[in-house]
């Protein structure tokens, strides 16, 4: 029974992989870098879904904590003799560390950067997490895009860390379809385990009525503080992705355009809905890369984001609970004998 | 030093006057509907752009303000009809969505009509004769503009207070932001008191947004965001959904930000002998004129604040389910 639950994502995962491996030999560098991206907004996606589309508590700081990891794992790798050239004023501590070791053709040193990039936007998180999520409907949605513009202020004038509103560059580009895929497999799983669990159950509970829960004893500070801290780890991991994909960036790219972009993928998708959260990212990502090459032929830049927002306002009016609502891709039971699902189901 | 701080003064009360006016239009609207309209910073920029365009076609001011008014009440009526009507009761975030959405279609239909026209993206504004140059009191030097923007505040905010107590349909916006349901029991015509809430909004936006852009000198799709921001954090400071607190909240903030940019860097600017050595060494430590620069940052650390220890605001009422 177990075995045969566990074949459908098994399935889905050996396809993907395959794909991957196809995708990897076939050398085509643009495909490989759109679905890079992809995976990238999956990981941004799901995790945003875990602290927002759980809980009910709508997080605008996402974006934040990406920046922070992508600034901080970028540092952490950052070649020596250009730390030197480009952030002379970094405190010593910090400029002779190059996390550059690799076992065989693994480079263990990036892993190891984006965990403690994404170590360190936890620990940031926890005390934010602990202060904002006091608050509900749309006074934590402002109060964290308060920390979003906090962020970015940091980031334009902590010149000795991030060159201020200079582009970061130099930065080795470790990042390839295995190490987005492979994350983005790590971030499904956990944030579907702990859509599952009780702090999962404990998150949805008290979205749908706070009164009510707490009545009957559940928790509501810490689940959602535990989907604000986790959310923000693979944001801080996806920042790190992003960072050793694009290989040079500003403060400006993490803002409120990429924000909404995310939140697009996370409602049409279904805020709930783990799978939802792909189906979201894959739509949008392949619109939106349509949508560019319409404005590269025409020339008519904005159009793209006049379409998605439009598309956005129909999707809030018309469904509000996206393309899946709460519901998952039954994977699990693809495999189940036909007479066993008639049976579950009424 | 006196000159200094009158100047600093002045600009507190032109600041708070623009943050006033913006936060006046998201209060009334947050008051009666629950929404926080994220594209009203946008009404400002289409007005903006719409002066722009009028002066630079060589319209006079007299002429450019009632087609710049007339155009931003237009949209703003738009906005409401299209986007928010349609999702009128939906939960507060999907609505508060709505609005990021309708904020990017305003952004970039002016960057895509912008490009249509030729025009870059940034474009200088045409100071229109009457607004810029500086007053001279004795020593004392402020721009015009920004005296302009205190009385233009004043102005609009006491015709608004006359309004909201004085007229049928004023009494009839304060009873809907009351409560929706017993008003529209009571016979008053929710429609319209949420499209006259919306046009006054819009009105009052349109003003800010002509101000804002001459005190900027140039303007581009963008200049919205930050200022429906600080209009926001102004609205709670004062207590969301109140007018008076949100006239109250704008000054508030006008004064804080003003605040920090006059003390940073005060240790190099206070006359020589003035204050004993250790003082200025004190004070170049601890208020950096680098201290400006996180000026943005530390107003919403004060926002934050003020949501955890008091978010009703200073005039608001609590309001059931928006904080554990």
């Amino acid at each position: 029974m177990a075995a045969r639950r566990a074949a459908g994502p098994a399935m889905a995962v050996g396809l993907s992989a395959l794909a991957f491996a196809l995708l990897d030999a076939s050398g085509q560098a643009f495909w490989q870098g759109l679905v890079i991206n992809l995976l990238i907004f999956i990981i941004l996606t799901v995790s945003l879904n875990l602290t927002s589309g759980f809980t009910g508590v709508f997080s605008l700081g996402q974006i934040g904590f990406m920046a922070l990891g992508a600034y901080a794992s970028a540092i952490l790798t950052l070649p020596l003799r250009e730390k030197a050239a480009f952030l002379p004023d970094l405190p010593s501590w910090l400029a002779g560390v190059h996390l550059d070791w690799s076992v065989g053709p693994l480079p263990v040193g990036f892993l190891v950067a984006t965990l403690i990039a994404g170590g360190l936007v936890s620990v940031i998180a926890w005390p934010v997490g602990r202060v904002l999520m006091r608050l509900s409907g749309h006074f934590v949605a402002v109060a964290t895009l308060g920390f979003l513009v906090i962020v970015r202020v940091i980031l334009f004038n902590a010149d000795g860390f991030t060159r201020g509103s200079r582009t970061f560059s130099n930065v080795t580009q470790y990042t390839n379809l295995w190490w987005a895929g492979l994350w983005a497999l790590v971030v499904v799983y956990v944030v579907w385990r702990i859509k599952r669990s009780t702090y999962g159950r404990e998150m949805l509970a008290q979205r749908e009525d706070r009164v009510a829960a707490q009545a009957i004893g559940i928790r509501v500070m810490e689940p959602r503080l535990l989907a604000f801290v986790v959310g923000a780890f693979f944001a801080g991991v996806a920042g790190s992705l992003y960072a050793h994909f694009i290989t040079s960036f500003s403060p400006t790219v993490f803002y409120f355009d990429l924000t909404f972009r995310v939140i697009t993928m996370l409602v049409v998708g279904g805020m709930g809905s783990v799978s939802g959260s792909i189906v979201g990212a894959v739509a949008i990502v392949a619109l939106g890369e349509a949508l560019r090459r319409v404005e590269d032929a025409t020339l008519l830049y904005g159009l793209s984001s006049i379409v998605l927002a439009a598309m956005f306002l129909v999707v809030i009016t018309v469904r509000r609970g996206g393309l899946l609502g709460e519901r998952e891709i039954p994977l699990d039971r693809l495999f189940l004998r036909r007479d066993r699902t008639a049976d579950q189901s009424p | 030093m006196i000159e200094y701080v009158v100047q600093q003064v002045v600009n507190a009360l032109a600041a708070g006057s623009l943050y006033a006016l913006m936060a006046v239009g998201l209060a009334m609207v947050f008051g009666i509907l629950r929404l926080i309209n994220f594209a009203h910073g946008d009404l400002m920029m289409i007005a903006a752009y719409v002066a722009a365009f009028g002066l630079g076609a060589g319209l006079a001011l007299e002429l450019t303000i009632p087609l710049m008014v007339g155009g931003t009440v237009l949209v703003g009526l738009l906005m409401e009809r299209v986007a928010y009507r349609p999702i009128r009761g939906a939960p507060d975030v999907a609505t508060l969505l709505s609005s990021f959405a309708v904020g990017q279609i305003l952004q970039n239909g002016t960057l895509l009509t912008t490009r249509l026209a030729g025009q870059p993206t940034l474009i200088a504004f045409p100071a229109p004769a009457g607004l810029g140059g500086v007053a001279a009191v004795g020593p004392i030097t402020v721009p015009l503009v920004n005296i302009v923007s205190f009385v233009a505040g004043i102005v609009l905010l006491g015709m608004l207070t006359v309004f909201v107590t004085r007229t049928n349909l004023g009494l009839s916006m304060r009873a809907a932001a009351e409560d929706l349901s017993a008003a529209q029991l009571m016979g008053i015509k929710v429609n319209r008191v949420v499209a006259t809430a919306f046009a006054i909004g819009s009105a009052l936006a349109a003003t800010a947004g002509l101000l804002f852009a001459v005190q900027a000198g140039q303007i581009n799709p963008y200049i919205g965001f930050t200022p429906v921001l600080k209009a926001f954090i102004a609205a709670v400071i004062g207590g969301f959904g109140s007018i008076a607190g949100a006239v109250l909240g704008g000054y508030i903030l006008g004064a804080l930000e003003v605040f920090v940019t006059a003390v940073a860097g005060i240790g190099d600017i206070l006359p020589p002998g003035s204050v004993s050595p250790e003082v200025r060494a004190f004070l170049q430590q601890w208020l950096p004129s680098a201290l400006a620069s996180y000026r943005d940052a530390i107003v919403f650390l004060f926002l934050i604040l003020v949501l955890l220890v008091r978010p009703q605001g200073i005039l608001g009422q609590r309001d059931r389910g928006d904080s554990l």
